[in-house]
């Protein structure tokens, strides 16, 4: 039986998301193999191969996977899938996007977002937004699946010594295209691998008055968050939303400024470690899963936490 | 050009889900239900293509069992033209779903297929994406902008730290985030208009696929609790406590 793992990567690094794919696919049991598709990417791939755990990695190098377009990813990884008994990818917006394609390519079905591994056919993954947790078995030959990254620990990054063998499989469906791309540039950590996060909710009141969160967050080192009230309010992008519909973080402190904690927030979150939260109504449910709560106006108590870091 | 929504009925998002005392599933039994609201942002994308005059015919599919219509109703009174429900009572995969919309496709022949990137209930995220494999279509998902260029359109996608676009040829599908648009409400009117559009129901054995499942369902619980902790009255007590007790700073 042999695991094959999807790295998620940008050509010349490889993602932090892949060591804690890896780690669920140890969990699984059996050989774990990594693919690396991309072009140019071999220095990804060296990365792959270090990896403790890994037994082989698979290397495409080829135009066509350069920015891992769904149509050409889809095609390939159903090829070289199926020799497998599991193929994995992190539910990144990467992962999400080609592995449904590459499922229906086999005619297997799915499992979103796993997040425990009970045996070889069986996964728990959270459904309705978090409030309630399924564990499902699959009978399909070969199971197709994403991975939450913050329920795995992620693997050694060195330690392994694995042999890389290219693959000369061209896969272009020639029907779509990669146009242009607008990244956030910031020199705070990413979201999802940041040990503290710190985030705004619609108490915020404003996208300038988040100026403040990134002043405490550059003081500490800590990425900045947000619910989806204030993305839908429009004061901050969508790529920084945490909550079931954005992204799922469990740092080692979440600060929650401003926000009430509708569910769908709190299933992005409630797995951090410390909680902490600022909000002027007592009764706002966020402190019913905080450690430790404060209530009090942010426009007061975040300067004054500023100050006091 | 002629546009396909699909949509699904899905329990309210403002209600609150409890899982039955048998952890075999999650008690539905008189909930509302409603449109998924990814889905609501799909029909609303199809009315503002048609707006544009870039859309000439919308037309909504719904898979479900018969009251699913009510969704297929909300959707032609925000401005869908015709739908079809392909009536079911059973609880399908993705894959299924996948299969089905694929018969009404070549029925059809849309240009455009617009649907919602995951349904609140099962969360997903799979089935516009086995669409696209299953059609040979390219795929926009996590779409945040829609513009049609010609033989192409250009979809703005939210990806993990920012924003990427991709040019698809037609036809294509797109799937919705939260961004694209915010959905309009019914007016009366066109809610008394909606219930004359026409509706056509057909079967998952008209369109010839057979409804099966791999994944089976070994129990449902509801998710670890956690605990209530303490309230500090000032901020220098919480850095405190931060530091000291919890050790995170």
């Amino acid at each position: 039986m042999a695991i094959l793992v999807i790295a998620e990567h940008d050509n010349a690094t490889l993602k932090g998301a892949t060591l804690n794919t890896i780690t669920a696919a140890t969990k699984i049991g059996g050989d774990v193999e990594v693919l690396v598709a991309g072009s140019g990417c071999g220095a990804a791939a060296e990365a792959a191969a270090k990896v403790a755990g890994v037994a082989k990695v698979l290397v495409a190098d080829n135009a066509a996977y350069e920015y891992q377009l769904a149509e050409n990813m889809g095609e390939l990884v159903a090829e070289l899938g199926k020799g497998y008994s599991h193929i994995l990818a992190a539910a990144t917006t990467t992962g999400k996007d080609f592995l449904p394609r590459a499922a229906a390519l086999l005619d297997v079905n799915m499992i979103s977002e796993v997040i425990g591994v009970e045996g070889e056919d069986t996964f728990v993954r959270p459904i309705y937004a978090g409030n309630a947790i399924a564990t499902v078995k699959s009978s399909d030959s070969i199971k197709v699946m994403t991975v939450r990254g913050t329920a795995f620990d992620a693997a050694a990054a060195e330690g392994g010594s694995a042999a890389t063998e290219s693959v000369d499989v061209a896969k272009d469906a020639g029907v779509s295209a990669f146009a242009s791309e607008e990244l956030a540039k910031s020199d705070r950590p990413e979201l999802t691998a940041a040990s503290v996060v710190i985030s705004g909710g619609r108490g915020m009141g404003n996208g300038d008055n988040f100026e403040m969160l990134y002043k405490v967050a550059d003081k500490i080192g800590a990425a900045v968050g947000a619910s989806r009230a204030a993305v839908d309010a429009g004061f901050v992008p969508n790529d920084m939303q945490v909550g079931q519909t954005g992204k799922i973080v469990a740092p080692d402190l979440y600060v929650a400024v401003g926000i009430s904690g509708a569910i769908q927030h709190l299933a992005g979150m409630k797995d951090s470690k410390v909680i902490v939260a600022i909000n002027k109504d007592e009764e706002a449910p966020i402190f019913q899963v905080a450690d430790y709560g404060l209530v009090a106006d942010l426009f007061d108590a975040i300067p004054e936490l500023e100050s006091a870091l | 050009m002629k546009v396909l929504v699909a949509v699904k009925r899905v329990i309210d998002y403002n209600v609150k889900v409890r899982v039955k005392a048998d952890n075999s599933d999650v008690d539905l039994t008189n909930v509302k239900m409603a449109m998924n609201p990814f889905c609501e942002i799909a029909v609303e994308e199809a009315v503002r293509l048609k707006e544009k005059g870039i859309a000439s015919e919308i037309v909504v599919v719904s898979i479900g069992p018969k009251v699913a219509q009510e969704q297929i109703r909300t959707a032609l009174a925000l401005g869908a033209d015709r739908g079809i429900l392909i009536e079911t009572e059973e609880k399908l995969e993705p894959l299924t779903v996948a299969k089905l919309l694929k018969g009404v496709i070549e029925k059809e022949q849309p240009q455009i297929v617009l649907m919602g990137k995951q349904t609140i209930d099962s969360d997903n995220n799979q089935t516009g994406q086995m669409l696209g494999a299953l059609t040979g279509m390219p795929q926009g998902t996590f779409a945040s902008e829609v513009a049609v260029d010609g033989d192409k359109v250009n979809v703005t996608r939210e990806i993990d730290g920012g924003l990427r676009t991709v040019a698809l040829n037609l036809p294509a599908i797109v799937t919705t985030d939260l961004r694209l648009n915010e959905p309009r409400y019914a007016s009366l009117p066109n809610i008394m208009k909606a219930k004359r559009k026409p509706l056509d129901t057909t079967t998952p054995a008209d369109l010839g696929v057979e409804v099966k499942s791999t994944l089976s369902l070994v129990k449902v619980t509801p998710p670890a609790e956690r605990s209530a902790g303490i309230k500090v009255d000032s901020v220098a007590t919480l850095v405190d406590k931060l530091k000291n007790d919890a050790k995170v700073l």
